[in-house]
């Protein structure tokens, strides 16, 4: 976990990928050269400097399992970018529901903005309340859209 | 009669890689496949790989598939038959094969035998019913047909085949009532059950399926809680609504051939059942049968990409076919082998292969 000072600096990546698989297209999706797999098998480590948010790592993941936060994106708010696979895709302004790790709602996201992918996993940017940026990872759509004017 | 240097059976990962490497290295293939498409399960895999970019990782089992299959139709000196069904290897070396509904004979001087796995059932009462189908019907119905399975499924077993499936069915709009595993933990990869957990599909750990509820079809299951000796808990049964149930419970090698062959085959459980004993260059105790991937033991899809490129190096090699640059590429694909295996989430696999490969030789 990135610590205080770096979040104040802006945008970075969360790796919530614990256990050890043979697996490392992050390390190639980095054009900085953020992210270090010694072995195939073992869990990314992310270089904090290097790293600014970008979010390319997040359409390679297989594992779905990096989440883009920015602490510095409001002052009640933070910027969440999370990779997102299923369709209809939400619309910038759309409110939706903010689902934590187990489905469950724990309040509203904003759509800030729809990243769409050649590879079909999409990024999408939500406003969230700061205290809450640590624990949404999923959205749903709320019924017949709700955009916010 | 068919004449040709290598006959590959199978069109999956393994067997096309074998075919495109053997080929490279200037051998005469014939690739024979029993479907009416190449590719095996990749062309159902809507999912991004695991592994490294030597396996295509990061990338969609289907996409993988076109690759292979372009790349198979680029090489020279692929012969490719779809549906061929091999019906028996002969100890005078004849194979015989159903070509299009032809019988054919053929006379190799190597085969490589990449015939993949089927899927293991469950005995339950009912399990005949309608709606309940296996993980790899599903995805075909799914994935390659555009039909959709059921409203509202159950999975059964939380491997990474049913953590895997279930996220696709998520993804096409089926309600996911959730997935029962009978071990204590989920077996696949967490980070594919994290992403069903956070869309709110719950994992009933220690729990198994005791039967089936429906009269011309599926209405429903009873599910129970296991104790530490995997037998159903009285009195935790609950019965769960839904018009589609998934069994994804593992998978045993197709191995046929391999004992009609003659082959010595060995039960090794962590590899999904019997296996042929080989070696290292994935050669069987039968002097011109070699294999590669799940029918060797189950395996992921990257590693049966990598057993086929190695198996399609050496058989080409033996027949005298050996690029410039063998001896670097057959390390390199060893080494990736090795690296793949390595880490704890392998080391059942390496429990099983370590019953069954056998010394390396030459």
């Amino acid at each position: 976990m990135p610590s205080q000072e770096r979040f104040a600096k802006g945008p970075i990546a969360l790796f919530e990928c614990m256990q050890q698989i043979p697996c490392n297209p992050c390390v190639d999706a980095c054009s900085r050269g953020a992210i270090t797999v010694k072995e195939i098998n073992d869990c990314p480590s992310l270089n904090e400097e290097l790293c600014n948010g970008c979010g390319v790592c997040m359409t390679h993941c297989p594992g779905l399992s990096i989440f883009v936060v920015d602490y510095t994106y409001g002052k009640d708010v933070a910027l969440l970018k999370i990779p997102y696979e299923f369709s209809p895709l939400p619309e910038a302004k759309d409110v939706v529901d903010a689902l934590n790790r187990h489905g469950e709602r724990v309040g509203s996201a904003q759509v800030i903005r729809v990243q769409t992918s050649p590879n079909k996993t999409n990024i999408i940017w939500l406003s969230v309340p700061r205290e809450l940026a640590m624990e949404v990872r999923s959205i749903r759509l709320q019924k017949g859209g709700h955009h916010e004017s | 009669m068919i004449t040709t240097e290598i006959l590959v059976i199978g069109a999956g990962p393994a067997g096309l890689m074998a075919a495109i490497h053997a080929a490279e290295a200037g051998a005469r293939v014939l690739l024979v496949e029993r479907a009416d498409r190449l590719g095996g399960q990749l062309i159902k895999q809507t999912h991004k790989f695991f592994g490294s970019k030597a396996e295509f990782a990061g990338e969609r089992g289907m996409d993988i598939a076109e690759k292979l299959i372009n790349w198979s139709s680029d090489v020279s000196g692929i012969t490719i038959w779809k549906n061929a069904v091999v019906l028996g290897i002969y100890p005078d070396g004849v194979v015989t094969i159903s070509h299009e509904g032809a019988f054919c004979t053929a006379r190799p001087k190597k085969i490589i035998i990449a015939t993949g796995a089927s899927e293991k059932t469950m005995a339950f009462p009912n399990n005949d019913l309608p709606g309940i189908y296996g993980a790899g019907a599903v995805q075909t119905l799914m994935n390659v047909h555009g039909v959709l399975p059921a409203k509202r499924i159950l999975m059964i077993g939380a491997g990474n085949i049913g953590v895997i499936v279930a996220y696709q069915l998520l993804q096409a709009g089926v309600e996911v009532a959730g997935i029962v595993e009978a071990a204590p933990q989920v077996g696949g990869y967490r980070v594919h059950a994290a992403k069903l957990q956070r869309h709110g599909v719950p994992i009933y750990t220690s729990h198994s399926i005791q039967l089936a509820h429906g009269d011309s079809c599926l209405e429903g299951v009873t599910i129970s809680k296991l104790d530490e000796k995997w037998q159903p808990i009285a009195g935790s049964e609950q019965y769960i609504a839904v018009d589609g149930l998934c069994l994804a419970v593992g998978l045993s090698p197709l191995t046929e051939l391999l004992w009609q062959a003659g082959c010595e085959m060995k039960f090794a459980g962590e590899l999904g059942g019997y296996v042929p004993l080989r070696d290292a260059n994935m050669k069987t105790t039968h002097e011109n049968i070699y294999v590669a991937g799940d029918v060797s033991g189950v395996e992921e899809a990257s590693a049966a990409m990598v057993e086929g490129k190695l198996a399609g190096l050496y058989v080409a090699s033996v027949l005298g076919h050996k690029k410039d640059s063998f001896t670097k590429e057959f390390q390199t694909a060893k080494s990736q082998l090795a690296a793949l295996r390595s880490g704890p989430a392998s080391v059942k696999i390496c429990t099983g292969l370590s019953k069954v490969v056998l010394e390396e030789v030459g």
